[in-house]
């Protein structure tokens, strides 16, 4: 368990309501799920509504699903809390930065990277920087255990990190040209290094 | 060395094309309407006979656990669900799937399906992959288009719609209840048990969730034949398997092997071997962070399978083999393990809310020697107070990994205790396990 609570009331925004190209696309989500059972689609809003409300989510933003689904904003609200990927405090413009702590991570080196976070954006996790434009958190296994250490920013994975490659991740992003997600070594996904031991009559498409 | 034309996973490393085209090319969808034309009860029995178990880490017979499923509808529809949700920290081989063979997952999804009878499935895949998702929806939708899932699937007049559903984060939902409560919209706490999902699981109908990997066996396994996977491996520890070797190796990858390969041919042959040689090994985790670990005195003589795991006391669970050298800091690289399953209780049970979070304090504790010795044992007893005391695995998956460190390193604790009691003010202790 981790204690989570909405941000402070100074922060929340007055009002939010889904685009309308988003609202079409949550009735699409809606749609998968058999009558009646709307509920299902919740996490999938919310993610949308976090997505649209620029990488937080406000109080306004889980009532609006609700009152989409048709759920009591406690149950919504209990939805936002308990899934620790629904952020509930605003985050940085151009990075939010997730670096795994978890055992397989720190065995490779997890906590130097952490340290260039402290560093170079605050010495918190969950505390915007100077500039507002980056933040950061130490999260639990991303499920990325052979390429460790890593971080997950935004949608993408950068793999295989040092102190130095992960600098160069944070001045890409800084800059507003990202470099390519996953390994950040000469690696092809989760192969070893210098080359696959197996499959070996696989060729690169 | 498993041949090569015994890989059930031939892009493991994203070489070839993922899409339709390249996985026809690799095999898949070959044969598929034939496949179905044998009928639910030799789908079943051929699983049955291959002797493939569960890759999610319980390893439970899947025919036998497909075969609970009802024979004929009480006017219920019946539910298959796939857990994608790979959350145990080590793990991560259903991702490679998902990203670079996702049309064996959907093939295995139908043919699974049928077997079950069940219309629909969905599959939950974790927050976190959301390339994977994104790859996982543009297959099951070129499966759509070529008429291979959705109304008269592979034109053998069976309808079947599958649907990608996704968390956000939260490590308990790979446990089978708490991920149909997910999927329900709800905080993923499990249900107990009975009644099984076989016979109340998602919207109260008959539901059976199965891992990733084990669905996307069952294409090959049909097409090959239950002997040709049961040819590989031990009795009852049959077929290949997806390992995930992270930690202290010279280079850690994701490999398939057969089951049964021992530990240190698997380091060697596939990882470069344990950093510094195999004499600086102190111990490995052979199944992901649930599992207790194994020290190096026992590490020559493990078989990675689900017997060979258990003779050693521990399970080979997920096959996440996370593996520490003798740099490691062992009691800090377990006291973060145990602040993971703090940070994931669902808080639903006391035992588990509240026992895990004060192993981890007394565990962070002892890592630097502040502590008594008396406290061991009295760890030692809470971890055996909250295993079994739960409603579901996680507190034995919480307890277990320190049940091993108590098992296997009690006199390096003691050492550190000691050292604080003669020293109350020692330097810091040593940082990162690396």
């Amino acid at each position: 368990m981790s204690v989570r609570r909405l941000a402070e009331p100074e922060l929340q925004p007055k009002s939010f309501a889904f685009t309308a190209e988003n609202l079409a696309w949550a009735k699409q989500q809606i749609a998968k799920y058999p009558h009646g059972r709307q509920q299902s689609a919740v996490i999938a809003l919310l993610w949308r509504a976090q997505e649209q409300a620029g990488g937080w989510l406000p109080q306004r933003a889980i009532e609006h699903v609700g009152d989409i689904l048709g759920m009591a904003h406690i149950r919504v609200l209990e939805i936002a809390t308990f899934y620790t990927m629904f952020l509930l405090q605003p985050v940085g413009r151009k990075a939010h930065v997730q670096v795994c702590g978890t055992t397989p991570c720190m065995l490779r080196g997890a906590e130097a990277i952490k340290k260039v976070c402290q560093q170079r954006i605050h010495h918190e996790p969950f505390h915007v920087s100077a500039d507002g434009d980056f933040s950061w958190e130490e999260v639990e296994c991303l499920g990325a255990c052979v390429n460790a250490p890593m971080v997950l920013i935004w949608n993408d994975t950068y793999e295989d990190l040092t102190a130095e490659s992960f600098a160069k991740v944070l001045d890409g992003f800084a800059s507003g040209t990202p470099p390519n997600p996953g390994p950040q070594t000469e690696r092809q996904f989760s192969a070893p290094v210098g080359g696959p031991t197996t499959l070996k009559s696989v060729t690169k498409a | 060395m498993l041949d090569d034309k015994d890989r059930i996973f031939k892009n493991l490393y994203g070489l070839d094309d993922w899409g339709l085209e390249g996985a026809r090319r690799r095999g898949a969808w070959d044969g598929t309407k034939a496949v179905l034309e044998r009928g639910r009860d030799a789908i079943v029995n051929e699983v049955k006979a291959s002797g493939l178990r569960g890759r999610g880490g319980a390893g439970f017979p899947t025919g036998l656990k497909w075969s609970f499923m009802p024979k004929q509808s009480d006017g219920r529809p019946s539910y298959l669900v796939v857990n994608a949700d790979e959350s145990e920290p080590g793990t991560c081989k259903d991702r490679e799937i998902m990203r670079h063979d996702p049309h064996l997952l959907v093939e295995g999804c139908l043919i699974g399906a049928f077997a079950m009878g069940a219309h629909a499935g969905y599959i939950y895949v974790r927050g976190e992959f959301v390339r994977e998702r994104e790859r996982l929806q543009a297959s099951v939708d070129q499966a759509y288009e070529a008429g291979l899932i959705g109304k008269n699937a592979c034109d053998s007049g069976f309808d079947f719609d599958l649907y990608v559903h996704h968390g956000a984060g939260a490590y308990i939902c790979g446990e089978e209840t708490a991920l149909l409560e997910s999927l329900e919209g709800k905080k993923g706490q499990p249900r107990l048990k009975p009644p099984f999902p076989a016979n109340v699981g998602l919207y109260g109908c008959p539901t059976t969730v199965n891992n990733v990997e084990t669905m996307a066996a069952v294409p090959d396994i049909m097409r090959r034949g239950a002997a040709w996977f049961s040819s590989i491996g031990r009795p009852s520890n049959t077929g290949t398997k997806l390992f995930c070797i992270s930690g202290h190796v010279e280079k850690p990858c994701n490999v398939e092997e057969a089951m049964g390969i021992p530990l240190r041919e698997l380091l060697e042959t596939h990882a470069g071997g344990v950093r510094g040689g195999w004499d600086n090994l102190l111990a490995v985790i052979p199944g992901g962070s649930s599992m207790p670990m194994i020290p190096h005195w026992q590490a020559d003589r493990l078989l990675l399978d689900f017997d060979g795991c258990r003779e050693l006391k521990s399970a080979l669970g997920t096959a996440a083999v996370i593996v520490m050298d003798k740099s490691t800091d062992i009691v800090r690289a377990m006291a973060r393990i145990s602040y993971f399953y703090k940070h994931e209780s669902c808080g639903q049970c006391t035992p588990c809310r509240e026992g895990v979070g004060w192993m981890w304090r007394v565990l962070t504790r002892m890592a630097e020697g502040r502590a008594h010795r008396r406290e061991i044992d009295m760890l030692m007893e809470v971890t055996t107070q909250i295993e079994g005391h739960t409603i579901c695995a996680f507190g034995d998956g919480a307890a277990w990994p320190v049940q091993g460190l108590l098992r296997h390193f009690r006199p390096e604790i003691e050492r550190r205790i000691d050292e604080y009691a003669a020293n109350p003010h020692p330097d810091p202790v040593r940082m990162a396990a690396e």
